[in-house]
C-alpha cells in the first residue's frame, strides 16, 4: 500500500473498530436513527470542514469559519425578520458576502505576504464582531419556507431521518472529492501545499489559486451558516464558537498533513464521523463527562501526528536506501 | 503505529463495555446547559440524587453552553429510545424540529428551569420558579415583621435589564404596595456580585446618614446581600438588627449569615427542579395524568428560626 493512503486507512479502521465496540455495548447504535443523526448533526461542521481541507492541503489555515457561520446565521435571521425578502434571496446574499470575505482574506495573504494564521485570526474577530453588531440576542427564524425545508427528509426504515442538510453535506463532500482529484484547481492546491516556489515553477498561478482557496472556504463557511440556521431555526452571534478548531481536528484525524500537500477529502468525512461517534457514545453512556469528547479527540490528534511523522520518516529512509541501491 | 492509534481510540470505549448499565424501570436523558454557576451545578447534583432515589437510570449530557450540543444530545436520546427527556435549554429559540422528532418518537420532554419559544404541544410541561413570586415572598416577610413603624428600604438590584432583576423588583414592590410606612429610598444595581453589592451598600450608608435612616435592605440575590452585610459591619452597625437583611436564592453562605444573626431571611430558588418533574412524569406514564403546562416550584422562605446551620450542612455539598 502506498504510504500516502496509510493515514486514510488508519482513520477508516479506527472508525469501524470504534463503531463495532459501540455496537457491542449499545445495540441501538447500529440503527438508521443514529446514522441519520450523524449526518444531520454534523452537517454544518462537515461542510465547513471540506473548505478547511482545501485550505490545509494548500499549506494554509482558516480560523475564521466559526465566526463566519455565526455571522451568516445572524445575518439571515435579521434579514428575514426585518425585511420581506425570500429566504433564497437572503441565502444568495449571505453566500456572496462570505465568499467575498474569504477572497479578501486570500488576497491579503497573497499580496501582503502575511501568514494565513494572522490574517484569518483577524477575519475571525471581524466576522464575530459584525455578528454582534447585527444583534446580540438569539433571533428566531419563523418563515414558512424554513418549515418546508425542514420537513424535507426521507424516513429510513427504522425511523431514522435522512434530512435535507444531511444530504447537502454528503453532496458537498462528493463535490469536494471531484474538485480535489479531477480538476486543475485541485491539482494546483496540492502543488501549492508542496511549496509555493515549486508550484510557481510548475506553472501554477499562485495568487489566483490562493484567493480561490480562501474564497471556497468562505463560500462553504457561508453554506455551513445557512445549514446551521436551518438546524437551529435561529441566528445567534454566540453560536458556533470554536467550530474552526473542530474542523481542523477532523481534517487532521482524516489523515491530511497540516504542512499541506497530502491528504484526502474523504478522510475528512471519516474524521467528522469519528467526532460524531464519540459524542453519540458519550450521550448513550450518560455517565461520562461530555468533556471526554475533547480528551479522546486530543488523543486521536496526537496519535495521528505521530503516525504522520512516522510515515515521513520511513519514506525518507526508503528514498535514501533507494538512492544507495541505484548507486547515486 | 496503526495498531497503537487504533488502540488509543478504542480504550475509552472498551473500558465502559464492562460497566454496562443494569436494566432499570425508567431511563431518562437529561440535557443540561453546563456548569456556569454554582446554582446550576447544584441543580445537576440534585437531579442525579433524585434519579437515584427513584431508581431511574439518568443519562446526563453537559452541553458546555452550546445549543448545537444540546440538539445533538436530544437526538441521541431519541435514537437510544429513552423513556423521557429533561431539557434545561440554553436559549429559547430553535427547538421546534428536534422537539417534533421527540414527539414523533412518543418521548415526553420536560423543560427544567427555563422555557422555550416553541408550540406548547411539543413538550409535556415546564418546571420553573416564578421570579415575581420570589420577590413577593421577600416583601411579604418584611411587611409582616416590621409592622406599623416607618421603614426606609434600600434595594440592591440584579444586573440591569436582566429578567430576574426586573421580576424580583416587581414582586417586591407588589408586596409593599399600599403600605404607606414602607418606602424604597434607594435602589441601584449590584450586578448580582458580592463585590459590587458591598460597594453600592457603602454608598447607600453614606447617603443615608451613616445608615441610621435605613430600616431594611432588600437584595435581589444572596451574594449581593453578603457583600452588603460586610459593608454594614464596617460602618459600625449590626446587620440583622440595626438593618434588616432579606434576599433571594438561598445559597449555602447566606445560611451561615442567618446562623450568625447577620441576615434575616432568604427566599429559595430551589435547585430541585427534577423532583417535581419526575413526579409529573411518573404520574403521566403510570396513570396517564397530563400535567399542567407549567409547574411552579416552591419559593420557600428561610429565616433565622429554620435552623440555618443544619441547612448549610445539607447544602454545602451540592456543588454551589
Amino acid at each position: 500500500m502506498k504510504s500516502r493512503y496509510l493515514p486514510l486507512a488508519a482513520t477508516t479502521l479506527i472508525f469501524l473498530l470504534a463503531y463495532t465496540l459501540c455496537y457491542a455495548q449499545f445495540p441501538a447504535m447500529l440503527s438508521t436513527r443514529v446514522i441519520g443523526n450523524l449526518f444531520t448533526d454534523n452537517a454544518f461542521l462537515g461542510i465547513a470542514a471540506v473548505g478547511m481541507t482545501f485550505v490545509i492541503l494548500s499549506g494554509g489555515i482558516d480560523l475564521s469559519i466559526g465566526s463566519v457561520i455565526a455571522f451568516t446565521s445572524v445575518f439571515i435571521a435579521v434579514l428575514l425578520a426585518g425585511t420581506g425578502l425570500h429566504p433564497l434571496t437572503v441565502f444568495a446574499l449571505a453566500l456572496v458576502i462570505s465568499t467575498l470575505f474569504g477572497a479578501a482574506m486570500g488576497a491579503v495573504i497573497h499580496y501582503l505576504e502575511m501568514p494565513p494564521f494572522i490574517v484569518t485570526l483577524a477575519g475571525m474577530f471581524l466576522a464575530r464582531g459584525m455578528a454582534f453588531v447585527l444583534s446580540i440576542d438569539s433571533i428566531p427564524v419563523a418563515h414558512p419556507f424554513y418549515d418546508v425545508l425542514q420537513s424535507l427528509y426521507w424516513r429510513m426504515p427504522g425511523g431514522g431521518r435522512l434530512t435535507l442538510i444531511g444530504v447537502l453535506m454528503l453532496l458537498v463532500f462528493l463535490a469536494g472529492i471531484l474538485l480535489a482529484h479531477r480538476t486543475r484547481f485541485g491539482a494546483n492546491v496540492y502543488a501549492l501545499g508542496g511549496g509555493a516556489a515549486t508550484a510557481r515553477l510548475m506553472g501554477v498561478a499562485v495568487g489566483q489559486t490562493t484567493i480561490a482557496i480562501y474564497a471556497l472556504s468562505g463560500l462553504l463557511a457561508g453554506l455551513s451558516g445557512i445549514v446551521f440556521s436551518l438546524y437551529t431555526s435561529a441566528g445567534y452571534s454566540l453560536s458556533a464558537v470554536g467550530v474552526e478548531l473542530d474542523a481542523i481536528a477532523a481534517v487532521v484525524i482524516g489523515g491530511t498533513l497540516l504542512t499541506g500537500g497530502s491528504g484526502f477529502i474523504a478522510g475528512t468525512f471519516v474524521g467528522i464521523l469519528i467526532t460524531g461517534l464519540i459524542q453519540t457514545y458519550i450521550t448513550f453512556d450518560g455517565t461520562l463527562s461530555s468533556w471526554w469528547t475533547k480528551i479522546v479527540i486530543g488523543i486521536l490528534l496526537f496519535a495521528f501526528i505521530f503516525l504522520q511523522k512516522g510515515i515521513l520518516w520511513v519514506s525518507s529512509r526508503n528514498r535514501v536506501a533507494l538512492d544507495h541501491a541505484h548507486g547515486r | 503505529m496503526l495498531f497503537k492509534s487504533a488502540l488509543a481510540g478504542a480504550t475509552l470505549l472498551a473500558s465502559a463495555v464492562l460497566g454496562a448499565s443494569a436494566a432499570s424501570a425508567l431511563t431518562v436523558g437529561f440535557s443540561q446547559i453546563g456548569s456556569e454557576s454554582g446554582w446550576r451545578a447544584a441543580e445537576t447534583t440534585v437531579t442525579r440524587q433524585e434519579a437515584e432515589k427513584r431508581g431511574v437510570d439518568l443519562k446526563f449530557s453537559d452541553a458546555q453552553q452550546k445549543q448545537e450540543n444540546q440538539i445533538k444530545a436530544l437526538r441521541s436520546f431519541i435514537a437510544q429510545g429513552v423513556d423521557a427527556i429533561f431539557l434545561a435549554p440554553v436559549v429559547e429559540t430553535g427547538w421546534d424540529s428536534v422537539l417534533e422528532e421527540a414527539k414523533d418518537a412518543e418521548i415526553p420532554v420536560i423543560l427544567l428551569d427555563r422555557t422555550v419559544a416553541a408550540s406548547e404541544d411539543l413538550y409535556l410541561t415546564a418546571v420553573t420558579s416564578d421570579l415575581v413570586h420570589e420577590g413577593k415572598v421577600a416583601g411579604e416577610w418584611l411587611v409582616n415583621n416590621v409592622g406599623d413603624k416607618e421603614c426606609n428600604i434600600v434595594e440592591l438590584q440584579g444586573t440591569t435589564g436582566s429578567s430576574p432583576a426586573i421580576a424580583r423588583k416587581k414582586g417586591f414592590e407588589e408586596a409593599i404596595a399600599g403600605k404607606a410606612n414602607f418606602k424604597i429610598v434607594r435602589s441601584q444595581t449590584g450586578d448580582f456580585t458580592r463585590a459590587k453589592g458591598k460597594e453600592v451598600m457603602e454608598s447607600f450608608l453614606k447617603a443615608e446618614g451613616g445608615g441610621k435612616n435605613i430600616c431594611a435592605l432588600y437584595a435581589h440575590n444572596d451574594d449581593m446581600a453578603l457583600g452588603a452585610i460586610q459593608a454594614i459591619k464596617e460602618a459600625g452597625l449590626k446587620p440583622g438588627e440595626d438593618i434588616l437583611v432579606v434576599s433571594i436564592d438561598a445559597v449555602p453562605d447566606i445560611f451561615q449569615a442567618l446562623a450568625a444573626g447577620e441576615a434575616n431571611a432568604t427566599v429559595e430558588l430551589t435547585p430541585n427542579m427534577a423532583g417535581p418533574a419526575f413526579d409529573a412524569l411518573e404520574a403521566y406514564l403510570n396513570n396517564g395524568t397530563v400535567p399542567p403546562k407549567w409547574i411552579q416550584t416552591e419559593s420557600k422562605l428561610y429565616t433565622q428560626a429554620d435552623d440555618p446551620q443544619k441547612v448549610y450542612e445539607e447544602k454545602k455539598n451540592l456543588g454551589y
